[in-house]
C-alpha cells in the first residue's frame, strides 16, 4: 500500500508529498522485522529509482516468501528529483547535512524530522545514493569507524564489491544514516553508478544483495543468489588523484580496472591550443574504485580514487 | 593601500580567478574583514567596497595605527556573481561550507584553504554573511557559540543586536566557525539585505566596522557611538512558521514592536485572492526576522520575534 509520510504546500496548486510504499507480510506475527529502503535524496541521483522498482516488482511477484515489512521511499526530495536538482529547489543546504531536521524549523528541516520519525523503529535502512554527474562509483558501502562494528557483519550481505570505512567528521553528524544510526536504527549508506543515469548492472547486484541480506534477517524466505565478498578498507588505502590543471579530462583507463604504479591514467587538454596541460600517470598499484565521469575540471577537480597499496 | 592577489585559479573557458586583498596600515595582523562568498551577496560586495573606500581615505589622512595592518578582501566568488548563481559555478558548492580548506583537495576546498592560510592568523575577523533562509534581519553581529566566543568584543561595533548561535553540524566548516578555533575574535555581519542594495542598513554596517576598528585602536575616527546591544542567544527568538501556502503579504516588517495576537502577516490564495489565513503574533516583542518572499509555502519560518522586548 501507499502512504504519505509528509506532505507541505506549495505556494500555487500544488502539495508536495513524500511517499512510501509498504509491502507487508500475508500473515503478520507481530514481531515482524522492518525494512526500509529510501533513495533520492540528492535530485542528480538515479540509481536508487531502478532499485526501487526492482524490490517491488520482485516482492510482489513471490509475496509469500515476504516475513517481514519492506517500506520503499524512492524519492525523499521529490523536487529534485524532478527537476535534476541536486538539492531542494529553492534551499540553500544540502538535505543530507539536515537531519535529523526540526519539527518547528524551515520547510525542508520539517520534512526531515517527519522522515526520521517515520523510519525511526525500523530494524535496519539501506539509503542509497549514486555518486553525482562528476564521478563514477563501483557498488559500495560506507560506514563511519564508530558504527563499523554493528554494521560491517550487514555490509559483508549486500553483494557490494568495496566497504569504505571512513574516519568520522563532526559535519557528516547531519546525514540521514549517521542520524538513523545514532537511533539505534541500522542504516548502510550504499554508494554505485553515477549521477544522472541508471546502470543496471550495478543496480541488478544490490537488489540481489537485499534480497540476500532479508534472507539473512527473516525478512525474505525465497530463494537468493550468492553473494561476492567484498574488500574493506580504511581511509588509509584509498589514494585521491586530484586534477592539478584546469581543461577537459580524457581517461586512459577503465573503470575498476587493475591499474600498475606509473601506468598512464589519462590527460587533461586544452582544446583552444591544441596542448596537453597535464599527464597523470598511477602514484600506486591498485584498481580505480572511482573514475571522473564529467570531462570539464579545474585545478581540484578529483579525478579517480585508487584502492591500493603505497603510493610513490 | 596595497593591493595583493590572495588566491589564483585557473579556469577552463574564463579569465583566472583571483582573489584580491587591500591591506592598509603594516605590522601586526590586526583585523581581517571579508566579503561575499556566495554569488547573490551583492550587499555585502557593497558594503566592503565602501569599507575600503572609507579605509583608504583615513589612510590618506595617516589615520591607521602604527604598526596595525587590516586586509580588507571585498570578494571570495565574483565568478559566481558575474553568472547570477549562488554556489561555485561548475560543482554548486558552496565555499562557506569548505572550511579549513584542504590544499590538496577538491577546488572549493583549495579555495577555503588558500583564503584561510592567509587570513587565520588575524587578530579580528568580520565577515560580511547571509542566512541560508530567506527574508530580512534586523542589522546585527553573529557569533559561534564555540566556547571562544566573547561577546562583549561584539558590543564595539554599535549595532543594535549581538546574537549568539549554538553551532550545528553544518556549521562546523564555516569560516566563522573555523576562525574562533583558530583563536581569531571572528564576528558575521548581517544587515537587511542580499540580492539588493539598503542603502540604510550598508551605512550603518560600514559604521559598526569603523566604529570597532577605532574601539580596537586600530583606526582613528570619529562617528556616532552607536548602540549598546542587546545580546540573545539564537534559540530564544520565537519561530512563526506558516500553516498554509500561498501568497504571502506582510504587515509587520523588521524592528517593528509588536503585541500578542497583532496580524504579522496574511497567506491569499493564489487563484481567488481571499486570505487563506492570518498569521499572528504569539508574543510581545520586535521583528527580529521577516520573510521577504512574494510566495510562501506550509511550514516556512516567516518571522522570528525576541519575545518580551521593546523599543
Amino acid at each position: 500500500m501507499i502512504k504519505t509520510v509528509v506532505a507541505s504546500a506549495l505556494p500555487v496548486d500544488e502539495v508536495l508529498h513524500i511517499k512510501k510504499h509498504r509491502m507487508e507480510p500475508i500473515s503478520m506475527s507481530g514481531e515482524n522485522k522492518r525494512l526500509c529502503i529510501v533513495t533520492g535524496i540528492h535530485g542528480d541521483e538515479l540509481e536508487g529509482q531502478y532499485v526501487c522498482y526492482e524490490m517491488i516488482k520482485r516482492i510482489n511477484a513471490h509475496k509469500e516468501n515476504l516475513k517481514g515489512i519492506v517500506d520503499v521511499y524512492p524519492a525523499l526530495n521529490p523536487l529534485g528529483l524532478d527537476t535534476i536538482t541536486r538539492g531542494i529547489p529553492k534551499f540553500d543546504l544540502d538535505m543530507n547535512r539536515i537531519f535529523p531536521g526540526n519539527e518547528n524549523g524551515s520547510m525542508v528541516e520539517y520534512i526531515a524530522s517527519k522522515i526520521i520519525d517515520d523510519i525511526t523503529g525500523a530494524d535496519l535502512c539501506i539509503d542509497i545514493h549514486s555518486s553525482n554527474i562528476y564521478l563514477k562509483e563501483i557498488p559500495q558501502v560506507r560506514i563511519s569507524e564508530e558504527s563499523a562494528p554493528q554494521l560491517i557483519p550487514l555490509a559483508l550481505k549486500l553483494n557490494v564489491d568495496f566497504i569504505w570505512v571512513h574516519s568520522s567528521i563532526t559535519v557528516l553528524e547531519s546525514t540521514l544514516a549517521h542520524t538513523l544510526n545514532m537511533l539505534k536504527v541500522p542504516t548502510l549508506a550504499l554508494e554505485m553508478g553515477v549521477g544522472m543515469r541508471i546502470t543496471r548492472d550495478y543496480c541488478e547486484q544490490v537488489v540481489n544483495g537485499i534480497f540476500h541480506l532479508m534472507k539473512d534477517q527473516g525478512i525474505w524466505e525465497g530463494e537468493t543468489t550468492e553473494v561476492r565478498a567484498p574488500i574493506i578498507s580504511t581511509d588509509g588505502k584509498v589514494h585521491f588523484i586530484n586534477a592539478e590543471a584546469s581543461g577537459i579530462f580524457v581517461p586512459a583507463i577503465q573503470h575498476w580496472k587493475e591499474i600498475k604504479i606509473g601506468q598512464h591514467m589519462g590527460d587533461i587538454i586544452d582544446p583552444l591550443t591544441g596542448c596537453v596541460i597535464q599527464s597523470i600517470d598511477s602514484p600506486c598499484d591498485g584498481a580505480v574504485f572511482t573514475l571522473r565521469e564529467y570531462p570539464v575540471v579545474y585545478e581540484g577537480s578529483l579525478i579517480a580514487r585508487i584502492l591500493g597499496g603505497d603510493c610513490i | 593601500m596595497k593591493k595583493d592577489i590572495i588566491y589564483t585559479l585557473k579556469a577552463p573557458y574564463r579569465d583566472d580567478f583571483q582573489i584580491h586583498g587591500y591591506r592598509f596600515g603594516k605590522g601586526e595582523q590586526a583585523a581581517c574583514i571579508i566579503g561575499p562568498m556566495r554569488g547573490n551577496e551583492v550587499q555585502q560586495l557593497y558594503v566592503c567596497s565602501q569599507v575600503i573606500c572609507k579605509l583608504a581615505e583615513l589612510e590618506e589622512k595617516g589615520a591607521i595605527a602604527h604598526n596595525k595592518e587590516i586586509l580588507v578582501i571585498p570578494c571570495v566568488n565574483h565568478y559566481s556573481i558575474n553568472i547570477g548563481k549562488r554556489f561555485w559555478p561548475s560543482d554548486n558548492t558552496d565555499i562557506n561550507r569548505m572550511f579549513p580548506g584542504y590544499e590538496y583537495g577538491e577546488t572549493t576546498q583549495r579555495i577555503a584553504a588558500g583564503l584561510f592560510n592567509r587570513v587565520k592568523d588575524y587578530t579580528y575577523g568580520i565577515q560580511f554573511a547571509s542566512f541560508y533562509m530567506q527574508g530580512e534581519f534586523i542589522p546585527h553581529v553573529r557569533m559561534m557559540d564555540t566556547g571562544h566566543q566573547n561577546p562583549s568584543l561584539a558590543n564595539l561595533f554599535g549595532l543594535p543586536y549581538v546574537v549568539i548561535r549554538k553551532p550545528e553540524p553544518y556549521d562546523t566548516t564555516t569560516l566563522n566557525y573555523n576562525w574562533q578555533l583558530w583563536n581569531a575574535n571572528a564576528f558575521s555581519l548581517y544587515t537587511a539585505a542580499t540580492d539588493r542594495i539598503d542603502l540604510e542598513s550598508a551605512s550603518q554596517a560600514v559604521a559598526g566596522v569603523l566604529r570597532f576598528l577605532t574601539r580596537m585602536g586600530m583606526v582613528k575616527y570619529q562617528g556616532h557611538s552607536g548602540y549598546i546591544a542587546s545580546v540573545i542567544q539564537e534559540e530564544e527568538l520565537v519561530t512563526v512558521n506558516t500553516q498554509e501556502a500561498g501568497i504571502f503579504r506582510a504587515v509587520k516588517n523588521t524592528n517593528e514592536e509588536v503585541k500578542v495576537g497583532d496580524v504579522l502577516a496574511e497567506i491569499l490564495h493564489p487563484y481567488e485572492g481571499y486570505v487563506k489565513m492570518q498569521i499572528l503574533s504569539p508574543v510581545d516583542g520586535i521583528v527580529f526576522f521577516a520573510y521577504n518572499e512574494p510566495l510562501v509555502m506550509e511550514n516556512t519560518v516567516i518571522f522570528k520575534i525576541l519575545a518580551k522586548l521593546h523599543k
